[in-house]
């Protein structure tokens, strides 16, 4: 196995420990804001751009923040770029804003940021920090789309809010209701454990095939 | 422990290094601020006016104004509200003249608190339309309150006429029955959305005691174009 | 000295899962028929639509865990069945077909099938719908509609994911007398109107498919108890607890609550009470946890129908009394003879 690469870093977030489907982390607001597309891309874009410029300014100042402190630090980062996102998405559009709700503030409680931030950008140099928590943010982001996507299409016979099924469609009101949220979430893992386990066992036959 | 605090001391070290996060962090916060507020406040009053514009279509301009036990203020310039005054915005129409008063209304529905936005004309001292500010009610049932036309006609004219003596609504705002309405201050509940028609005449008839009272008297100062 | 029968150890009776199971088909057929005789071809359809999404499910689900054929222990029948009889007669079928896949899926394969399932399958199935179509599962049909064998409502050929028509005209068409659209327990919530009690005996009552005559759902309820295929002890207890609540609160202010005697016949008391809590994989064991299982049951029901935003409450307390349920064995342990009372 050689030294990790950049793009290493990156694909690790998006897929082999995909923070939603993998390391089942940040399920707040996977739950909460996932009843349309729109609203769970924005989500995902929002807690990306929080992870990744916190992630690098922890990494530039990893060598001179003092480890009792650390914790406190990294918080008063992560939460700097959700007041930041939190004025962004405000100036952008109200109605996204009302819609995502007391959720944008919530990121700094997403444990996915304090989890990058704690595990990898204290210990690496700022390019393959804020790459690893690019990757994560995007592995987020679309976690949130495969869920926002069927429960919206579901829940509303839409997809991005184009009507799909026509006028007669009738809507499954409990996608868009929590419970909906749940549902999916798990239908999801489920395909995601199946995945893994088929490839799994692939990889196992092909390693006796070779020995 | 010596008392000038030394250099390579941890908790020096530590309050630096806060120190120096707070501020970098202050800095990020307040330029953003600086930026994006002009872009808050227009799409903040944009998602006003287009609130007050569905209950009155004759409106023009918006002006937020508190009402408090002693008179009523204008809004604009003041940053938190005068202790238990009542938000309301009062609505001119393309000739300056005084359209109408719109005013929020909140309740607890099926699932959360219904907020609504009613708009209130002052000649007839009725009830002229709503429209919903958020809610969560159910899809298909609860969120008939926006789109069930024999409801909505329940605010054609809801009447809302002050009492003799000034201090309360002469007939309390009322959700019936389906089917059952026979005052014009009765609202005609949604058969199978019984809560939330509930919540919409509650929260209505709350504000409105609230309000109208300390608002009357004062009408002329609102007339006036500021 | 008393002994009681318990769990286990036990001399085998030669009664195994698929004689229960086929029994308890047996009895739900005489309230099927009912069902059918009163709501012609949509109520027919809609029963055999349900049980074959279920069985479709169940062998699915078999051919993807690799184990065998469990359609032959008739329990997914049995919650096809059920499921089907909760509907309102006018359910879309492709709705139906839904609650099926949902009852078999979420209620009984992802808990690994068969006895490891913590809910009642047929109301997991149920809620799912409830809460996906609540307008669909609160639009019903007349009874003895003139022409219901020779045509479906119209709501029950509903496309698959639309929305179902408007039956309001058909209702209209059917000249059937006095239908408000309105189950009686809603009528009481709403309108404070109890029809007489022969309604509920006759099953000219606004109900579910399978809900209508209470007489029935008794009987066939009392040919299980007889035959020892369903403990006779939670039926005996949810509706006691349902009728002494519902008495009390009637003594108290008569004008405001029903009689105990509409509580216990109107909506899905008898059917849930009978065929629904007495299952056997989601209710207690301990002799003293089945009292208090149904117990619960009966005050829940009567409680969320008094004061719940719904006007029915059957299916949520007997899911949340199966929820309850290990607790209450594990509160209820009998002492071991000879041994003990446990200090704790």
């Amino acid at each position: 196995m050689s030294a990790p690469t950049s793009f290493d870093e990156f694909l690790d977030g998006l897929w082999r420990q995909n923070p939603i489907f993998v390391m089942v982390l940040g399920m707040c607001p996977t739950l909460a804001v996932t009843v349309s597309a729109v609203n769970a891309i924005s989500m995902g874009l929002a807690t990306t751009f929080v992870l990744g410029t916190s992630c690098l300014l922890v990494s530039l100042l990893r060598h001179s923040i003092p480890k009792q402190v650390r914790i406190a630090s990294y918080i008063v980062i992560i939460a700097t770029f959700v007041t930041v996102v939190d004025y962004a998405i405000q100036a952008i559009s109200l109605d996204l804003y009302e819609a995502l709700g007391a959720y944008i503030k919530l990121i700094v409680a997403n444990c996915i940021l304090l989890g990058r931030a704690e595990a990898h950008a204290a210990k690496n140099p700022p390019l393959p920090a804020t790459l690893n928590a690019i990757g994560m943010g995007l592995g987020f982001t679309l976690g949130l789309l495969a869920i926002g996507c069927v429960r919206e299409m579901l829940g509303a016979g839409k997809l991005f809010g184009i009507s799909l099924f026509g006028a007669h469609f009738q809507p499954w009101v409990v996608m868009v209701l929590p419970p909906g949220g749940f549902f999916v979430l798990a239908f999801w893992l489920i395909l995601f454990a199946a995945f893994r386990h088929i490839n799994g066992r692939r990889n196992a036959q092909l390693g006796e095939v070779q020995s | 422990m010596s008392d000038t605090p030394d250099k390579t001391s941890p908790s020096f070290e530590m309050v630096r290094t806060l120190g120096l996060v707070s501020v970098i962090c202050g800095i990020i916060i307040v330029g953003v601020y600086q930026f994006t507020l002009p872009a808050v406040n227009a799409n903040k009053k944009l998602a006003l006016e287009r609130q007050v514009f569905k209950v009155l279509p004759q409106a023009k301009s918006v002006v937020p104004y508190f009402a408090t036990g002693s008179g009523i203020v204008a809004a604009a310039g003041q940053d938190l509200p005068p202790a238990g005054a009542v938000m309301f915005y009062a609505v001119y129409d393309a000739a300056d003249r005084l359209a109408g008063i719109a005013a929020e209304a909140s309740s607890s529905g099926y699932a959360d608190q219904v907020r609504i936005l009613y708009a209130y004309d002052v000649d007839k001292q009725a009830i002229t339309g709503i429209g919903v500010i958020a809610m969560r009610e159910t899809p298909g049932i609860g969120d008939k309150i926006l789109t069930d036309q024999a409801f909505l006609q329940n605010f054609a004219a809801l009447d809302v006429r002050l009492s003799a003596d000034l201090q309360s609504l002469a007939n309390a705002v009322k959700t019936v029955k389906h089917g059952t309405k026979t005052s014009p201050w009765q609202i005609d509940a949604i058969a199978g959305a019984t809560v939330t028609s509930k919540a919409v005449g509650r929260g209505i008839n709350e504000s409105a005691q609230k309000l109208l009272p300390r608002l009357w008297p004062h009408l002329d100062q609102l007339r006036k174009p500021s | 000295m008393s002994m009681e029968l318990r769990t286990s150890p036990h001399q085998h009776s030669g009664r195994d899962v698929p004689v229960i199971m086929r029994n308890v088909v047996y009895s739900l057929l005489p309230i099927c028929a009912f069902s059918v005789w009163q709501y012609g071809l949509s109520a027919a359809a809609l029963i055999v639509t349900v049980t074959l999404a279920c069985l479709a499910a169940e062998r699915i689900n078999n051919r993807i865990s690799g184990a065998g054929n469990t359609l032959s222990d008739w329990s997914a029948a049995i919650t096809g069945v059920l499921l089907a009889l909760t509907l309102p007669p006018a359910f879309p079928l492709w709705m139906g077909a839904v609650a099926g896949f949902a009852a078999i899926w979420l209620g009984k394969s992802l808990f690994g099938g068969l006895g490891q399932n913590p809910f009642n399958p047929a109301l997991i199935g149920r809620a799912f719908v409830q809460a996906a179509f609540p307008t669909a599962i609160s639009t019903w049909a007349p009874a003895f509609a003139a022409h219901r064998f020779g045509e479906f409502i119209p709501s029950s050929l509903a496309a698959p994911f639309m929305a179902p028509p408007d039956i309001a005209s058909w209702v209209r068409q059917q000249g059937v007398d006095a239908f408000t659209g309105a189950t009686p327990l809603a009528r009481w919530k709403f309108e404070n109107i109890t029809p007489p009690a022969m309604d509920f005996l006759t099953g000219h009552v606004t109900a579910s498919a399978g809900e209508t005559s209470a007489i029935l759902i008794l009987l066939c309820g009392l040919y299980l108890a007889a035959r020892k295929f369903l403990d006779w002890r939670i039926p005996v207890a949810v509706l006691g607890s349902a009728m002494l609540l519902a008495w009390a609160f009637h003594l108290a202010q008569p004008d405001r609550y029903p009689a105990p005697l509409f509580v216990l016949l109107s909506g899905g008391l008898m059917l849930g009470a009978w065929f629904m809590a007495t299952d056997m994989a989601t209710s207690p064991v301990t002799p003293r946890g089945i009292w208090l299982y149904g117990a619960l049951i009966g005050i829940l029901t009567v409680v969320i129908r008094y004061f719940g935003g719904l006007t029915e409450g059957v299916m949520y307390a007997i899911l949340i009394a199966n929820a309850a349920g290990p607790l209450l064995d594990q509160f209820n342990q009998p002492r071991i003879l000879g041994g003990k009372r446990d200090k704790s």
